[in-house]
């Protein structure tokens, strides 16, 4: 806790955490309260909560910045990344913790990544790598080149309305990361990439409701990137139109 | 080579990552345990620096030396995990520019690479720098993701067969005659309790050691040091950016992906669970970091945190700044006479690779194996190979 927080009055919230036991059949739902303060986030309450009355409870959490994508969870149904969240912008009563959507929890608040993983695999991955084709491209500065904003943290996923109701779609994480192959190589072959979006399951699947974007921790807008791509894929196929038209005349 | 010796690492930071690697690669029996995720500790939670060694070139020169041959090796075995931005040290008054030479010569001493940028080369390369900049020194720092770089680690260690434990609480060690023979473990998520044998356990635990320490008697001379680290919302600079000073409080700026870094302070605690984040120490992040880049003053808090810094040492140390950055491998047989327990600790995340290589060496002789340390040649899986090609262990059976 902040020397700010020890000197503010300590409030009290009540956190519901809907938990995964091993062994259980359904999960439940323990309750515990903690004394925070004006800037204790979401993580702080959860670590508190670990440290000092259950040391059973299992979270992931690794950066507490919001760039190692790992403490992803539901808070009051809303999407957060735990670490950036301050318990201050989650209403005045109880807070209710459950695991990310559309994924297998393994157990509490710990989901499997593998999905999410496997997801990107098709798509270059271009989400971490090396920045040293994109120097010297003659970008102004200070459009610095940088690593890739995407962390990997699901949060777009479990927002999805559409992967919750169809296994087949990519998803939002990994539509996103075929834009950006497209968008900027780097050494990979957009137009396999293109052809891999190119799917009534792929980016033609989404119905844009945004609700990735919304909840991006990382701005990096999976909905902007999926219209994306169906923006180059129709300027693609009405370019073919066009050249056979000229070419039949 | 196959060795049947089987060897328990306690904590799945970049310590035990690297350690379980490295005996893996050397054909032992790994099984690590780690109380929470990986990297839920301070590795996580550092600055996201690959050091060149330039921070510590003028008065820790062990360090600088460690860090600039690391940082050359870890760009060949994990392509793909650093920014190649390179970092700037900056001088901004004439006390700094005094401290020009001296840096220079023990850069040159210590093997890093260092160019000088007069005043209006240096404000090219960063618009955002401080428009007082006197001059400025590039060297071959780097961002680095901290968690990714050191899952490729462990990925990289199961796919050679090690068995990473997460959730999984260590809650003593069996010891009898002074000989440490196994650990007592708690599965958090079964809510289990079982013992595992090992030949010898390897304690990684990081700011936690002196506690795994205690468990089979022995001290290890450590200081836990906590930084605060802020980040603010924008991308101030491209390179990684240093002031060219005796360290000090708030004066490196760390790009990572939309976010600026500013770190760090120093200080000293007990406890390592849960360090504070006092609220001078976030203040002076925003006052210090400014001198270098004006920008920071105005930007949006992303996040605020503090990682506790496992350094070697005892005695009186106050501030932390005054202890090596340099790591220890302790053969508690030869400190305190109690067999089977061997902690590896201090260090920094860029030196991971040389701690685990000193451990693993330490480890083999005393289990009397002839096996050679290849890590610094070997190639290591993604980062994402941890999440796919992760067993069903998760299950529990």
């Amino acid at each position: 806790m902040t020397e700010t927080e020890q000197q503010a009055p300590a409030q009290v919230r009540r956190f519901r955490i809907t938990r995964r036991r091993h062994g259980a059949a359904r999960p439940r739902v323990d309750e515990f309260n903690v004394a925070v303060g004006p800037e204790t986030t979401l993580l702080d309450a959860l670590r508190e909560i670990r440290s000092h009355q259950d040391r059973s409870l299992t979270l992931r959490y690794s950066c507490c910045h919001a760039s190692c994508g790992t403490c992803g969870m539901r808070a009051n149904g809303r999407e957060v990344l735990a670490c950036v969240t301050p318990l201050a912008s989650l209403g005045r009563g109880p807070i209710a913790v459950e695991p990310l959507a559309n994924a297998r929890v393994e157990h509490d608040l710990v989901v499997d990544m593998r999905d999410l993983y496997e997801s990107l695999e098709p798509t270059g991955r271009p989400l971490i790598r090396q920045d040293e084709q994109l120097a010297g491209r003659g970008a102004p500065a200070p459009a610095f080149a940088r690593y890739e904003d995407c962390i990997e943290c699901g949060l777009c996923v479990s927002a999805c309305p559409i992967t919750g109701s169809d296994p087949l779609y990519p998803g939002p994480a990994a539509l996103a990361a075929a834009w950006r192959t497209v968008a900027e190589p780097r050494g990979a072959d957009p137009l396999r990439v293109l052809a891999w979006a190119d799917d009534e399951q792929g980016c033609w699947r989404c119905h844009a409701s945004f609700e990735c974007t919304e909840v991006c921790p990382s701005g990096v807008d999976p909905a902007g990137a999926v219209l994306a791509l169906r923006r180059e894929l129709t300027r693609r196929k009405l370019g073919q139109l066009t050249r056979r038209g000229r070419h039949r005349r | 080579m196959t060795s049947h010796a089987h060897v328990v690492i306690i904590g799945g930071g970049a310590t035990g990552a690297g350690v379980a690697h490295d005996l893996a690669l050397r054909g032992l029996r790994v099984t690590l345990l780690e109380r929470g995720e990986l990297t839920s500790g301070t590795t996580g939670r550092h600055h996201g620096l690959l050091h060149s060694g330039g921070r510590y070139a003028v008065g820790d020169q062990e360090s600088a030396v460690e860090c600039i041959r690391e940082n050359q090796i870890l760009r060949r075995i994990a392509p793909g995990s650093f920014e190649e931005n390179g970092g700037l040290f900056v001088a901004l008054t004439d006390e700094d520019m005094d401290y020009l030479n001296p840096f220079l010569n023990a850069c040159e001493a210590c093997g890093i690479p260092a160019t000088v940028h007069r005043a209006e080369a240096a404000r090219q390369m960063e618009p955002g720098l401080n428009p007082e900049v006197k001059a400025a020194v590039e060297v071959p720092d780097a961002t680095v993701d901290p968690m990714r770089l050191v899952l490729r680690f462990f990925a990289t260690a199961r796919r050679n067969g090690a068995d990473l434990r997460t959730f999984t609480e260590v809650t003593g060690l069996a010891c009898t005659a002074r000989t440490v023979s196994g650990v007592l473990a708690r599965d958090l998520v079964t809510e289990r309790d079982y013992e595992i044998a090992a030949d010898l356990v390897v304690n990684a635990a990081g700011p936690w050691s002196g506690q795994i320490g205690q468990m089979a008697g022995v001290t290890v001379p450590m200081r836990l040091s906590p930084g605060v680290l802020l980040a603010v919302r924008g991308r101030f600079c491209g390179r990684v950016l240093n002031r060219l000073h005796k360290n000090a409080d708030g004066d490196i700026i760390v790009p990572q992906r939309g976010l600026s870094v500013v770190g760090t302070t120093s200080w000293v605690v007990d406890d390592p669970d849960v360090p504070p984040v006092p609220a001078d120490h976030v203040a002076r992040m925003y006052t210090e970091g400014c001198k270098l880049v004006p920008a920071i003053a105005a930007a949006e808090r992303r996040s605020a945190w503090s990682a506790v810094r496992p350094l070697v040492g005892g005695g009186a140390a106050s501030t932390g700044r005054e202890l090596s950055r340099t790591f220890q491998c302790f053969d508690h047989k030869q400190t305190e006479g109690v067999e089977g327990l061997v902690t590896i600790t201090g260090g920094k995340a860029t030196t991971l690779r040389a701690m685990a290589e000193t451990a693993a060496d330490v480890v083999c002789a005393k289990l009397g194996l002839d096996a050679t340390c290849r890590t610094a040649g070997t190639i290591l899986a993604p980062h994402g190979a941890y999440f796919t090609e992760r067993g069903e262990r998760y299950d529990r059976d």
